[in-house]
């Protein structure tokens, strides 16, 4: 009995200490955000005195922050729907469609998962240059459209589809494109939600590609802006973490919603 | 060669000519599936991923600004990178990075993993909260972190000075940059390592527990004989994973201390990003780009051969 105790103990100290550290950051956050004045040499108090919006209301007068997150906004729902054609094809081909050479094809792809983007910065810049792609919402979209990490997961989700469903609807008549809509899709759903929280996840807060391609003010993306905040805003904390709140909020607002999805998505991701 | 190959190869050219004419047109209807499967994700992944890394292959050997017409160089930019001082730095600094992460992230996930794989109230709620840093951008973690570990008026030297504890000066100094940033990464990806280990725990078979608490094994005894080995796999992502985002680390160096100070933190990508747009250097960049994809690719390959001696697949 003494040894369970133990154990509950040693578990709850885990938990709780874990539970704030990982909410802490958050915490300070927003007290931050609302607790004007907060400059070289204050700190917020935990229970602000004088608790302000006015750190929001300057974001978005003094920068165009409506406008930011309006691009964000639009740039991560287009790369979300693409993605979501892209991977489900792709995995279908790997999952359903036998061809020679289809485990080269798939290892190709999935290899393009360990070149980190820094290192097509350079030609993908001169390559869009060519295309006059600079500072359109286009070229920014473009290298977003396909991705290892989502075409792998939802090959594996399709690959948990089981067969006899294809071999049933087959028996029917139906050919590959009837299969993948009315048997495959709806048979993945958790898997697409997966990847639709992931894909807006990424392009929401992706920062070197956005940074490279939009130069121009009103193209700015949130990440960009907060950036060019802690330039503009050295010292005033309480500023720069009011956009760091106006940006997590979306996020956090898309995760509560899909949690389900996130974890079943990451967790299907680790087992094979 | 029997009929059965002939349709296993359907895209085989090389498959014997005398077919009848319904099978040529199912074979052309079927390389069209493919292809119209394929091709949506095949062009971007050709034109931005694939194409762009070839050029850099090709920039990799010239000489270039960015501006001025190319030069080419041959193998200069490799043996310059080579014998330059600055790339073991980069790529130690690297490796310290992922020497310090990677037990922090999976240590701490493996204990919060096991922790909520018991019966908890409000679990989901805890999960929650712990995978939120996980959709948070990198720019938010980083300005965030920048604020927590501010040494004048950061909450962390602000409580360690109630403790009459000294705080460092974080990331403004030389020695403590690169645990900052370290710091914030565990933190940031804590989260995503638990819930992997999550799910490895949640497909181990109960009965196992209760084999092994009738056999009289400690709970100790249990994690090391049960546990872990069962838990491989799962591990084994989470490495993998683990070291091709580490290798690739650059965001929150970007934006927490831009590879200062005085180079201190500054690891490989962030070396690719300065000498393309501080130093002008595209070349190099190109050829340091080259290198450590393939420090990348190898890792990744030993690993897999690697794991038969040690993942167990239940």
């Amino acid at each position: 009995m003494a040894r369970r105790n133990a154990g509950w103990i040693i578990l709850h100290v885990v938990i709780i200490v874990g539970a704030l550290v990982m909410f802490f950051p958050f915490l300070w956050t927003i007290i931050t955000s609302i607790s004007p004045g907060v400059g070289l040499t204050v700190v917020p108090r935990l229970i602000p005195e004088n608790p302000s919006l006015e750190a929001y209301a300057r974001l978005f007068s003094e920068r165009p922050f409506g406008r930011v997150i309006l691009n964000s906004f639009g740039l991560a729902a287009v790369t979300t729907i693409v993605q979501l054609i892209t991977s489900s094809t792709a995995g279908y081909a790997f999952s359903r469609l036998p061809f020679k050479g289809r485990g080269v094809v798939f290892a190709v792809y999935l290899a393009t998962m360990m070149i980190p983007l820094q290192v097509l910065i350079v030609p993908l810049f001169v390559e869009l240059k060519n295309f006059n792609l600079l500072n359109t919402y286009i070229g920014a979209l473009l290298p977003t459209f396909a991705s290892a990490f989502g075409i792998f997961l939802l090959r594996q989700a399709i690959n948990q589809v089981p067969r006899e469903l294809d071999e049933a609807a087959t028996l029917d008549g139906a050919g590959h494109f009837r299969i993948f809509f009315s048997v495959i899709i709806p048979n993945i759903r958790p898997a697409l939600a997966t990847l639709t929280i992931f894909a807006f996840m990424g392009s929401w807060n992706s920062f070197l590609w956005p940074l490279v391609v939009l130069r121009k003010p009103e193209l700015q993306t949130l990440p960009i802006a907060l950036a060019g905040l802690q330039g503009q805003y050295t010292t005033e904390w309480d500023v720069i973490m009011a956009g760091s709140v106006v940006s997590i909020l979306p996020m956090l607002a898309l995760y509560i919603f899909a949690q389900k999805y996130v974890i079943q998505g990451v967790a299907s991701s680790g087992i094979k | 060669m029997s009929v059965s190959t002939a349709q296993t190869s359907i895209l085989d050219r090389s498959a014997p000519p005398k077919l009848t004419h319904p099978v040529r047109r199912r074979k052309l209807r079927y390389a069209l599936t493919v292809l119209a499967f394929l091709l949506p994700s095949a062009v971007p992944l050709l034109l931005f991923v694939l194409g762009p890394m070839v050029a850099a292959a090709w920039i990799s050997l010239q000489k270039w600004n960015l501006l001025a017409p190319m030069k080419f160089v041959g193998l200069d930019n490799y043996v310059k990178l080579l014998t330059d001082r600055t790339t073991g730095e980069v790529f130690l600094h690297t490796v310290y990075y992922i020497a310090g992460y990677l037990p922090l992230v999976y240590i701490g996930g493996l204990a919060l993993a096991l922790a909520l794989n018991t019966a908890l109230k409000g679990r989901s709620l805890l999960r929650g909260v712990y995978f939120l840093p996980v959709v948070t951008s990198w720019i938010v973690v980083a300005l965030v972190w920048r604020w927590l570990l501010n040494p004048s008026n950061g909450i962390v030297n602000t409580v360690l000075g109630f403790f009459v504890i000294a705080g460092p000066g974080w990331w403004t100094d030389p020695v403590w940059a690169m645990p900052s940033i370290i710091l914030a990464s565990a933190w940031k990806d804590l989260g995503f390592v638990m819930v992997i280990l999550l799910a490895g725990l949640q497909a181990i078979n109960p009965d196992m527990y209760e084999a092994a608490k009738i056999d009289g094994a400690g709970w100790w005894r249990r994690l090391f004989s049960i546990t872990l080995p069962l838990l491989s796999p799962s591990t084994f992502f989470v490495l993998v994973i683990s070291l091709i985002n580490g290798f690739q680390v650059f965001d929150q160096v970007y934006a927490m201390t831009g590879g200062g100070p005085n180079g201190a933190s500054e690891v490989v990508v962030q070396q690719i990003y300065d000498l393309t747009f501080r130093y002008g250097a595209a070349g190099e960049a190109s050829a340091l780009s080259w290198i450590l994809f393939i420090v990348i690719l190898a890792i990744t390959l030993i690993q897999v051969r690697g794991q038969r001696r040690w993942v167990t697949y239940g």
